[in-house]
């Protein structure tokens, strides 16, 4: 479903990812686990086309977009879920997420995403910057999943999040996958969240891939070698 | 002097300054949404009034040669016309200069200042310096007498009654309407907006268009008050940006109140005043108020 081949990217003269290459099956789920710095968030922007690629291609369902801007890899089955939500906080939730229904018929919220978060039900007519972090991390996976994505992106979705919310909202990805067979790349620091969402895990370092296991063979003592700084 | 006579002197200064309040607001709503929403200081914007008001004329001098029997019907057709005009304008405009500066929106205010020169002078070059007005339609002329010695004039009922159909037409669009969607989420966050989806460079386009051509509209309703010339727009720009950031760059309804505000004060302080005294004291009593509360009378309150 995701297929990533020979990624380069660069920031000015210096490379960042040298070469970047894995598939996502669909109805898969992969984390990439990596230190700050490694080129998690450098990788997921580049996916999502906020950063051009030196080289490379992204197919999304055997369709290239590595060269499309972001607005159209949307549309083509991509949907990202930033560092940090970046959720629009003028807006109010309901509005924030209607701005992902872009090719959408009915431009209505679905019940289904209700139904998977139901505090944003309560929470609607609120402002999105005064919702707290976890419930701007679900608003932010909401607005992702109304563009009906074939591929969803999360970037450290657990990142200054309470623990309570974060097993709330590795619930709430793993019900997604089993409503909607799509694949789901997320990237992680936190482990025991990556074991809870992924059938398989990479490691990235100093922009390579430098490990890969299924779920059920990975060493987890191994993979928190690397992650220790 | 009777009770009366005072009464009537009271309701036409009010009324006065309800003109005012709608001058103020139609300058100060397509500013509201480039400057107040997209955050470009455009300079140029009393040009596009300018473009707006040539439009009517234009219209009209056609009108009187090809098709005299339609003097008294033109003129709702040329508001139209003055839209469009001043939005295409506004679209070749953003293509042409504005979409490389939104990284910089300090250089845009010399960018559409250089602009707001270029195109005083082809109005100069081009229509005349000369001032002109449009024929009106007599049922625009004279003024409505409800009471033996109260004159309300039919024009400024007229630009008030636009007014109102233009702020409510822009606030629907603004806040009910997809398009508004677009655009508040592009304002929020540009790369966000467009990485879940937004086409940003045409969202960027239509709104600077639609600003423009509201600037347009703004023109065609002055037309009815007082006559064109190429420095006309200059002349309302200070106006108009006083309107917006009295109001609160952000918010429509700021725009509202603050035109709202700023008229009634200038034209009940003119009655006991002299003009240019009355100015004083609008002035300074905005600018007490914005060292007060410098993010304007309306700010959104959100956590940043």
């Amino acid at each position: 479903m995701l297929k990533v081949s020979n990624l380069v990217v660069n920031y000015g003269q210096s490379e960042a990812l040298h070469g970047i290459s894995f598939t996502a099956e669909r109805n898969e789920a992969v984390a990439i686990m990596g230190r700050n710095g490694m080129g998690k968030t450098t990788l997921f922007k580049s996916l999502i086309g906020l950063l051009p690629l030196k080289s490379g291609s992204i197919e999304v369902d055997g369709q290239e977009v590595g060269k499309d801007e972001s607005f159209r890899r949307v549309a083509k089955g991509i949907a990202y879920v930033p560092q940090g939500r970046m959720i629009f906080s003028t807006l109010t939730v309901e509005e924030n997420i209607l701005t992902g229904m872009e090719n959408a018929k009915v431009k209505k919220v679905p019940d289904e995403i209700y139904a998977l978060f139901p505090v944003l039900w309560d929470m609607r007519r609120r402002k999105g910057g005064n919702l707290s972090g976890g419930q701007q991390q679900q608003l932010a996976i909401a607005r992702a999943l109304v563009t009906d994505p074939k591929v969803l992106l999360l970037d450290e979705p657990t990142e200054g999040i309470q623990p309570s919310i974060i097993k709330d909202i590795a619930k709430a990805l793993n019900e997604i996958r089993k409503i909607r067979k799509i694949t789901i790349v997320v990237s992680e620091q936190v482990l025991s969240f990556a074991m809870d969402v992924a059938d398989r895990l990479f490691v990235i370092e100093g922009g390579r891939l430098v490990y890969e296991s299924a779920r059920a063979d990975t060493d987890e003592a191994h993979i928190k070698q690397f992650l220790s700084v | 002097m009777s009770f009366d006579e005072i009464y009537n002197i009271a309701l036409m200064q009010g009324f006065a300054g309800l003109s005012l309040f709608a001058v103020l607001l139609l300058m100060g709503l397509g500013l509201a949404i480039i400057f107040g929403q997209m955050g470009v200081i455009n300079m140029a914007h009393g040009e596009f009034m300018t473009i707006g008001a040539y439009t009517i004329f234009l219209l009209s001098s056609l009108t009187e040669s090809y098709a005299p029997g339609l003097i008294q019907a033109y003129f709702p057709f040329a508001i139209v016309c003055s839209f469009l005009v001043a939005f295409a304008f506004g679209w070749l405009t953003e293509w042409a200069l504005i979409r490389h500066l939104y990284k910089r929106p300090l250089d845009t205010l010399l960018a559409t200042w250089g602009l707001s020169l270029a195109m005083q002078q082809a109005f100069r070059s081009i229509i005349g310096p000369k001032e002109v007005s449009p024929i009106l339609p007599d049922w625009l002329m004279g003024s409505w007498s409800p009471a033996e010695g109260l004159d309300i004039p039919i024009n400024g009922m007229f630009v008030l009654g636009l007014t109102i159909v233009v702020t409510g037409g822009v606030l629907l669009a603004l806040y009910k309407s997809r398009w508004g969607l677009r655009v508040r989420a592009t304002v929020a966050n540009r790369s966000m907006a467009n990485a879940i989806g937004i086409n940003t460079t045409r969202t960027d386009r239509v709104t600077f268009a639609i600003g423009c051509g509201l600037a347009g509209v703004a023109g065609a309703a002055f037309t009815t008050i007082g006559s064109t010339g190429p420095t006309s727009g200059s002349l309302y720009i200070v106006d108009a940006f006083l309107v917006v950031t009295f109001g609160g760059a952000a918010s429509l309804w700021g725009t509202v109140v603050s035109a709202f505000g700023i008229a009634q004060m200038q034209s009940i302080s003119e009655f006991f005043l002299s003009g240019s005294m009355a100015k004083v004291l609008t002035l300074l009593l905005i600018v007490t108020i914005l060292m007060l509360r410098p993010q304007g009378l309306f700010a959104s309150k959100v956590r940043r």
